[in-house]
């Protein structure tokens, strides 16, 4: 019987086979933590007997839920990080170098095959690489930071196979909204979502993040691509499950056939067709998070609103995931459409998404976003509506002030 | 042990209702209390005693890593979570800080009442009723025993499965 990616990766790490079902206990090539969860796990790990990581040089912090500072308390949190990293050689990416997932791609500390732990869901982001990756809590990480270990029970595997070409104005965020709606908040929970078909072909690195970061919003433990069709700045053994591996349940998707996709409040539970909520009006537009934050979101975004002004009444925001995006949109003239178009430009991190700071919004009022959660409060107050969509929806609608199909207005780059 | 229920039999309660993002960046956890559960039950927090169970629906838990959530929940006064099924991070996350959670996917709890918990065994009596929570894997069940994950470490060094 051969092994499906999950298995085959975790076997690669736990020294001997493994199947679907069996505990485990495997080595970890890295670990992540952010601001929100870094202090917790730093404070574990002291309380472990911890006093340097077992490899420094794959412990990553990033300073990206709550930056920069919007108070003395988070301040002296970031500060307790900073020191940490600086005292143990541990790599840190301070305030304003963006978001810890698009940081681990970019920076390259995460390659296919190997296995990556986070405190923090989206972890999952990685699974576009070929790489197993998952989110944990502080404690689980710090004892990862102890041991370079952690236990884990083998996942099964639902095969997802994409099939055929997007239409226009269909991007990687409406194929996973998609099969969100499909399978549910609870249709993944414990296994591993692995994502083949010849859709592939059509998906760059940055839609393979869009649709493996969601992955967990189903519940999943891991979200996989394999490898095929993938490019990267460097050589690297393709990942791909065996043809005669165990299956829990394939699913096929038509790509051809998907409609721009909405999730309206206060669930993932309730994705539907843009068609049922068009005319909706909207208050904020937001287009950035771990999700859709990357170069070609803005750009695509700017390739809507370039030479146009937002509708009255409406506020847009726009976090870069990254300096490195950032960097790259000011370069090639994104940012300046954007900002000419009226646009609130926040640095590179999870900005108003986690409800935090830098951006929060009124009572009753709608927020057409790009992120991965509309959860009651997810964006600081519970009286507001977020509903999720991709980037070219979200900029079709503010320029429109209502929740608007791209094609429609006849901007479907 | 015997606590009161405060039920919530409601499907996919995220970790930012157990805890909003917005409360969750400190490490004085016992601050969590004030707002535990706040977006889904402004009086959870008069209403709660030391030593109550809270009773959840599927997907308990599910959404954000934050080890603030299960915390919450403790620091609260909660000394055992039940659920149709929880989130896999949450389910680590409780019984890596030493937080029970029981697993029984089909009951009839309802509110307010009195349930007798005998953790070893994972049975729950609701007077006559008895449910049986699914088993937890033996290195849960010896983290849980040692009080979380940090005693477990502690003592053992090192995972044993």
């Amino acid at each position: 019987m051969g092994q499906t990616i999950s298995e085959k990766i975790l076997s690669t790490h736990a020294g001997h086979d493994v199947k679907a079902g069996e505990l485990a206990i495997v080595n970890i090539d890295g670990v992540m933590a952010s601001d929100t969860t870094a202090p917790l796990t730093l404070k574990a790990f002291k309380e472990m007997g911890g006093t340097t990581p077992w490899n420094s040089d794959n412990t990553i912090f990033v300073i990206d839920h709550a930056s920069p500072a919007p108070n003395e308390h988070i301040a002296n949190l970031h500060k307790f990080i900073r020191e940490f990293a600086n005292k143990t050689n541990s790599i840190l990416y301070d305030e304003g170098s963006g978001i810890c997932h698009q940081i681990m791609v970019e920076e390259q500390h995460v390659k296919p095959g190997q296995l990556v732990i986070g405190a923090d869901s989206h972890t999952v982001t990685y699974g576009a690489l070929g790489a197993f990756s998952t989110g944990v809590g502080s404690t689980d990480l710090a004892a990862i930071m102890i041991t370079g270990k952690t236990w884990i029970k083998v996942p099964e595997s639902i095969k997802i196979i994409l099939n055929g070409k997007p239409n226009p104005g269909i991007t990687a965020k409406d194929i996973i909204l998609d099969i969100v709606g499909k399978l549910g908040s609870n249709g993944a929970t414990y296994k591993t979502l692995e994502y083949v078909g010849s859709t592939l072909e059509f998906l760059s690195l940055g839609d393979r993040m869009t649709i493996a970061n969601m992955s967990v919003e189903m519940g999943g433990k891991a979200g996989i691509f394999e490898t095929t069709g993938l490019e990267l700045p460097y050589k690297f053994e393709s990942v791909i499950g065996d043809a005669d591996a165990e299956y829990l349940e394939t699913i096929t998707i038509d790509v051809s056939v998907i409609r721009p996709k909405i999730a309206k409040p206060h669930s993932l539970e309730n994705i539907c067709d843009i068609d049922e909520v068009l005319g909706i009006k909207i208050d904020i537009a937001f287009i950035g998070t771990c999700t859709n934050g990357r170069l070609e979101d803005l750009q695509l975004a700017a390739s809507i609103l370039k030479g146009e002004k937002l509708a009255p009444g409406v506020r847009m925001l726009i976090t870069p995931a990254s300096r490195n995006v950032l960097n790259k949109a000011m370069a090639d003239g994104t940012m300046n459409i954007l900002s000419e178009a009226g646009a609130t430009l926040i640095p590179p991190g999870c900005g108003p998404c986690v409800g935090t700071h830098l951006g929060v919004p009124g009572n009753e009022e709608v927020i057409l976003s790009t992120a991965n959660r509309n959860f009651p409060g997810r964006m600081g107050n519970p009286n507001s509506q977020i509903y999720l969509a991709s980037p070219a929806v979200v900029a079709a609608s503010a320029l429109t002030g209502v929740i608007t199909d791209p094609i429609s207005i006849g901007k479907n780059e | 042990m015997v606590g009161k229920v405060h039920l919530y039999n409601i499907d996919n309660i995220d970790t930012d209702r157990i805890i909003p993002g917005k409360y969750t960046k400190t490490l004085d956890v016992s601050t969590f209390a004030d707002h535990c559960l706040e977006d889904l039950d402004s009086d959870f927090k008069t209403k709660v005693q030391q030593g109550d169970i809270l009773v959840g629906g599927w997907n308990f838990g599910c959404g954000s890593s934050r080890e603030q959530a299960p915390i919450a929940l403790k620091v609260s006064g909660i000394s055992v979570v039940i659920a149709r099924s929880f989130s896999r991070i949450f389910y680590r996350n409780a019984i890596n800080i030493g937080l029970p959670i029981l697993e029984i996917p089909e009951h009839d709890i309802s509110d307010r009442i009195r349930l007798e918990i005998e953790l070893e065994s994972g049975k729950v009596a609701d007077g006559d009723i008895i449910y049986s929570a699914t088993p937890l894997p033996q290195v849960m069940i010896d983290i849980l025993n040692e009080g979380g994950l940090v005693a477990y470490l502690k003592k053992f060094g090192k995972y044993k499965i």
